[in-house]
């Protein structure tokens, strides 16, 4: 039980506590900001050209406030504003009228959970390995080449490096299509041909989000081993005759993989927001495109719908990966 | 002196000290450009590098050598507004919290996780959406710096919470030492180098956010920024077009940068940490 008390029920309440944090943002920014989203569309709507009676602008001007949910004190818009998310209402997108912003969502939804799946499994397994031996052998050759390719790729923002691979590869040298996920007009089908192309677009997505993860993982995690290798116990266990094998899989790199859970904990809000970039730049019809149209078009409520879902989504995951340490740590489990 | 010389040993930081003065030459170049940056079509358009336009001209009639001066100019403002005004947050939340301890500490270290934890490009895309008019350098650089303590005032929360147990805390304190002067004097110096390391860091995350923002048009595109001018480059297709003297000036520019800072970082903090000094100047 004490696991349950001292280790469950407080992550749980900080769970709680910060998506009502993030919430509460999104719900503040709109309204302590000097700009009044209503206005804001009349504005847009007279800029496209079309032409308003004054009876009709006051009835739009009360719709538009009512859907944005812009009636009555703060105190009846924030109770409001929950009532409607804890419904899953995000309310309709305004320049995909009458689309509601939930199927937008959902239908770009499956593309970023699967290449942010997928990518994030593989540089955190990969880098950990990889990142791993070359901690322990920290002096041989190839170690010191991955360092060095890691020390020129960590510190690229995903734009630029991103930018970057598709330059090469999709103009410079077109091994790989330059925009999309999947050929123009197709049908999602589980057919051979449709998914090769799928991963044949996610390819350089792929690729760029994996090298750059990639980098972070397996510089922390050489440290680490670096930091254990110098330990009492590993010298203890070399000079005891230890099998080389079973000192860095489960004396040192058993030891490293905590911190590098937590910093999966913590790094996967950044990831995510990086996936959304390298979709931007690969067109690769994501959420990350879907909120680039929406920013573009000014669509407030489906950036709005992506943002709230996003939290929800993120603060969910880190939970998930936190409630997996104590599977790791022993220590955890028992005191 | 002795620190300089040490310090040039790693190859890393020559380079990174080199690349990072001529950016700031440049920067600084920018107030003797003959061009004024907000005006179009000074120059012929679309000119491939040449004696008289360096690194040629671009789709607005915009000389790109003079262009890119004030870009450089313009982002090292937003990021060094970004950078010194989260540390100052920084330093203040981790001080108290560190200090103070207990029901303070709880919630500013919650509220700094949570910033960590959110999301929080997106919200900055939100705010950035309601703020569009009113954007420009500092707006800019203080929306970044808002966002960006988290992470160092943990840092150094730690280092305080460290210190306060030590025995000079509790000589300072029966000697009549005020806590405010006893976190200046004291423990400010302490923290000093670690500040001085993730201040560099936080001046290529603003960068590098400034730059992703201006892509997405969320930021005022009539000053030049590196993210600006890829953004122009990008709106005038200067890749199709193979315009590759526009679109690569930005790109390279902003590659050497984020690696110089990068590299200038992990050199000054590895030598720093004596651990690490000690392998490579020897135990002195």
């Amino acid at each position: 039980m004490t696991f349950v008390k001292r280790y469950l029920i407080p992550r749980l309440v900080q769970y709680v506590l910060v998506i009502w944090l993030g919430i509460t943002f999104v719900f503040l920014i709109p309204r302590v900001t000097p700009n009044d989203p209503v206005m804001r569309m009349i504005d847009q709507m007279q800029a496209r050209g079309s032409t308003l009676e004054p009876g009709t602008m006051d009835e739009i001007i009360r719709d538009l406030t009512e859907m944005y949910g812009l009636e009555g004190s703060w105190l009846d818009q924030y109770w409001a504003f929950w009532g409607r998310l804890l419904r899953g209402d995000f309310g309709v997108s305004f320049f995909q009228f009458p689309t509601r912003v939930n199927k937008l969502i959902f239908t770009a939804m499956p593309w970023t959970l699967g290449l942010l799946l997928t990518t994030t499994a593989i540089t955190w397994t990969l880098g950990n390995i990889i990142g791993g031996l070359a901690g322990y052998y920290s002096r041989k050759g190839w170690s010191r080449v991955l360092d060095a390719v890691a020390m020129i790729v960590r510190p690229l923002p995903y734009y630029i490096f991103a930018f970057m691979l598709l330059l090469i590869f999709a103009y410079v040298v077109r091994w790989f299509p330059i925009t999309g996920g999947a050929p123009l007009g197709a049908i999602p089908t589980f057919t051979w041909p449709f998914i090769k192309s799928v991963i044949w677009h996610s390819t350089l997505p792929a690729v760029s989000l994996m090298v750059l993860g990639g980098a972070v993982t397996f510089q922390t995690m050489k440290l680490l081993v670096q930091n254990i290798n110098a330990e009492n116990f590993v010298q203890y266990a070399k000079l005891g005759g230890v099998k080389e094998g079973r000192i860095v899989g489960k004396y040192i790199i058993r030891n490293a993989l905590l911190p590098q859970i937590t910093g999966l904990a913590l790094g996967l809000g950044q990831i995510f927001s990086g996936a959304l970039i390298t979709e931007i730049v690969y067109g690769y019809p994501g959420l990350g495109m879907l909120l680039y149209r929406a920013i573009v078009n000014g669509d407030y409520n489906l950036i709005m719908g992506i943002v709230i879902f996003s939290i929800f989504g993120i603060t969910t995951a880190i939970l998930l990966v936190d409630l997996t340490y104590p599977l790791f740590d022993p220590r955890v489990r028992y005191t | 002196m002795r620190i300089l010389k040490d310090l040039f040993r790693d190859y890393r930081f020559f380079v990174s000290l080199s690349v990072l003065v001529i950016i700031v030459v440049m920067a600084i170049l920018s107030n003797f450009s003959p061009y004024d940056p907000t005006l179009w079509n000074v120059v012929p358009r679309d000119t491939k590098p040449s004696a008289e336009h360096w690194l040629g001209t671009d789709s607005n009639g915009q000389d790109i050598f003079w262009q890119a001066t004030f870009a450089v100019r313009n982002s090292l403002i937003i990021s060094l507004i970004a950078s010194l005004v989260s540390r100052a947050i920084a330093i203040m939340v981790g001080m108290i919290a560190g200090y103070k301890g207990g029901t303070t500490d709880r919630v500013l270290m919650f509220a700094g996780d949570s910033l960590l934890v959110i999301p929080i490009f997106l919200i900055m895309v939100m705010l950035a959406m309601m703020v569009r008019e009113f954007m420009n350098l500092v707006v800019l650089g203080l929306m970044l710096s808002f966002f960006g303590w988290a992470w160092d005032a943990r840092l150094i929360r730690s280092i305080i919470l460290s210190l306060r147990e030590r025995d000079f805390t509790k000589t300072a304190l029966l000697s009549g030492t005020g806590t405010v002067k006893l976190v200046l004097k004291e423990y400010i110096p302490f923290a000093t180098p670690l500040i001085f390391s993730t201040l560099i860091n936080n001046i290529a995350w603003a960068i590098g956010l400034e730059m992703t923002l201006a892509i997405l048009g969320l930021v005022n595109l009539n000053i030049p920024t590196l993210g600006t001018m890829l953004n122009w480059a990008l709106f005038y297709q200067s890749i199709l077009l193979g315009r590759w003297w526009w679109i690569l000036t930005p790109v390279v520019l902003s590659l050497c940068l984020f690696v110089a800072l990068y590299w200038m970082s992990v050199s000054i903090s590895e030598y720093l940490d004596p651990r690490t000094r000690i392998q490579r100047v020897g135990a002195q």
